[in-house]
């Protein structure tokens, strides 16, 4: 049973083997690819299912326990982030079917979207914080790879910078690593949460949280080290950034949570000050800086930093409404963000730009790409009745319980002007003739659209059930901050403690 | 590079550094050494033949692509974490036969992943260097 969830982890690694060695054979590696993400897809749903009703599973790898081993644990959170992060990977696959070009197939394209999973699947699962960094490095190897691969101009000036600023938030990950270890001895995530709620609070301590702080900071892309994210997000292909955009910063954001839920929860009334300060700049400056563009993938990857301001905030302000609100964000900001991503493939495939200027029509040619693209854009300015909505509303109902006004007042209009963004493209390019000179003929075969378009159908229609069934989301996103606010079921299982 | 100095004194260096490698990679089954260090002086001992010798040859010495060392290494490190699963213990589990071998000890997975490892680490060695020869 343990041995379930290192499938994540395995999976992927055992794919990415077979895609080297099959490198000639494009077709071979494609249905490999697909293969494995049906079956990650399903392993996923499966650990979610088993941990929600029974229990926490841990696997010590090398029968090693805790806290001398690495483990891999899979809690409700983790559980949670392994089945829309794959579900999504699913759809992205899919969609990559039909819309990859030969050259960068060549160039190992499959196996890298394997590492990259697996980078991503490992991160959720591990229960070790050295192990962490370690999956953050090979999913930021394999994201460094894909962005650059194709070599176009534009994709390397974009890499320069995203790949300089992620080596310096290693470098803070790293050394805040360093300093908990010299300071507990111990790098099991459980066993540091116990030995810094036994320790006596001090400065180093508070440092050291800022360091982790700073490190998931730039990894997720929160104010005021973002700008890495819209230089780059932009430049490789459509289903390399849907995929970036809908997993990597989300992960940041994950550990974020698990390190300030689980071991640095000393003083937090210290770090959610500044959590909940970030939060808004973030939020304000994403969505400002949104505005301002006017190509479609640009006003998105602005749109993933005002987003995760939203994620920041719920962890900021501290109370358990604001973690559930928070976590349901993550998991609705996941598949719409992916799949506005892909809807933006879908206007390039018909119309052959990203830019707003030179679309339009859109809506004329092909009315179901619209309604597509007003489902998810819809939801991400958090419109009722779908899933954004109550993502949004939660966190705002818990910034007013607890008087937060100002840090609400900056949410709601962050969602006015998301909700501006989403307009303007809805304006743009669905709506106004597209002008005569930009018109270009461009031939779809019809199996080529319907390839293309199902795995956006599938997301959507996640997103609207997601909306209908926000009570059973909520319970279960109650559920998982249960799982975080007390985390002495984690402690338990991972040191293998009887509980009274 | 044309040198009949270093010509003369890789043809010797070169099986003794791939011996060398060897005695690394088995000596990390009980002692300091291992795959990785193993890897590494296999490697170089492929670098050193390249400026000699130049890119074909290597590539010729080489047999198969730098890449497929490193998915083959991958491929065999991976199967050794998975034995200990198949007997029933978590995943990468040290598990030992009651073999003894001469020179080598018990045989166990920890060999045979430590082999991946070397694969791993001489396949992208010789593919970056290899890379950058072939850009001049």
């Amino acid at each position: 049973m343990d041995f379930l969830i290192s499938l994540p982890v395995i999976l992927p690694l055992f794919s990415a083997i077979l895609c080297v060695f099959l490198r000639d054979y494009v077709k071979a590696q494609k249905t490999i690819n697909f293969v494995t993400a049906s079956l990650l897809l399903v392993i996923s749903f499966t650990i979610g299912h088993f941990v929600y009703h029974d229990d926490i599973i841990v696997l010590n790898s090398g029968n090693w326990s805790a806290p001398f081993g690495i483990v891999l644990v899979a809690d409700l959170f983790a559980s949670s982030m392994l089945m829309v992060s794959n579900l999504v990977y699913f759809a992205v696959v899919f969609y990559t079917l039909n819309n990859i070009d030969k050259e960068r197939e060549k160039l190992y394209f499959y196996p890298l979207l394997n590492t990259l999973m697996m980078g991503v699947n490992g991160a959720f699962l591990t229960g070790d914080i050295f192990n962490l960094y370690v999956w953050f490095e090979v999913m930021l190897i394999s994201s460094f790879v894909l962005i650059t691969i194709g070599g176009e101009k534009s994709q390397l000036e974009g890499a320069i910078k995203y790949v300089t600023l992620n080596l310096i938030s290693s470098f803070f990950f790293l050394t805040g690593v360093g300093f908990l270890y010299g300071l507990t001895g111990t790098l099991n995530m459980a066993d540091l949460s116990v030995q810094i709620s036994n320790s006596e609070p001090s400065v180093l301590i508070d440092t050291v949280s800022l360091l982790f702080l700073a490190a998931f900071g730039i990894k997720s892309a929160v104010f005021p080290l973002f700008f890495w994210l819209p230089a780059s997000y932009h430049t490789p292909p459509v289903v390399v950034s849907a995929i970036f955009a809908g997993l990597l910063t989300k992960v940041g954001v994950y550990s974020l949570i698990r390190v300030f839920t689980l071991i640095f929860t000393q003083n937090t009334s210290f770090t959610s000050d500044i959590l909940v300060v970030i939060a808004g700049f973030t939020m304000i400056t994403g969505v400002l800086g949104a505005a301002a563009q006017n190509d479609i993938r640009r006003i998105l990857s602005f749109h993933i930093v005002s987003q995760i301001g939203y994620m920041i905030m719920g962890l900021g302000l501290n109370t358990a409404l604001a973690l559930t609100g928070s976590i349901f964000y993550i998991l609705h900001h996941i598949i719409v963000k992916t799949n506005l991503f892909l809807v933006g493939g879908l206007v390039d495939k018909v119309k052959g730009s990203f830019a707003l200027p030179k679309l339009g029509g859109v809506y004329k040619a092909y009315p179901f790409f619209g309604v597509l693209f007003l489902i998810s854009a819809l939801s991400l300015a958090g419109i009722p009745p779908l899933s954004g909505f109550w993502a949004k509303f939660t966190i705002a109902k818990a910034g007013v319980d607890i008087s937060a006004y100002f840090i609400v007042g900056v949410a709601l209009l962050t969602g006015i002007l998301t909700l501006f963004s989403m307009m303007k493209i809805w304006n743009e390019a669905f709506w106004k003739e597209q002008p005569a000179d930009c018109v270009q003929v461009i031939k779809v075969t019809k199996k080529d659209l319907v390839l293309s378009v199902l795995p956006v159908v599938l997301l959507a229609s996640v997103t609207v059930l997601i909306g209908v069934f926000a009570g059973s989301v909520f319970e279960y996103a109650e559920k998982v901050t249960a799982g975080l606010t007390d985390s002495t079921n984690y402690i338990n299982a991972v040191l293998r403690r009887i509980s009274e | 590079m044309n040198s009949i100095i270093l010509k003369t004194a890789v043809k010797y260096l070169f099986p003794v550094l791939v011996l060398f490698s060897l005695f690394l990679l088995i000596r990390g089954h009980y002692e300091p050494g291992g795959g990785f260090v193993g890897g590494l002086v296999a490697a170089s001992s492929v670098i050193l033949y390249l400026i000699t010798e130049g890119v074909e040859k290597t590539k010729r010495l080489m047999k198969f692509e730098p890449v497929y060392y490193v998915a083959g290494g991958l491929a065999i490190s991976l199967l050794s974490g998975l034995v200990p699963v198949i007997l029933g213990m978590p995943l990468l589990t040290g598990t030992w036969s009651n073999i003894e071998a001469p020179v080598l000890g018990k045989l166990g997975t920890p060999l045979v992943f430590d082999i991946g490892v070397y694969f791993l680490v001489l396949g992208v060695s010789t593919k970056i260097v290899i890379s950058l020869a072939e850009e001049d």
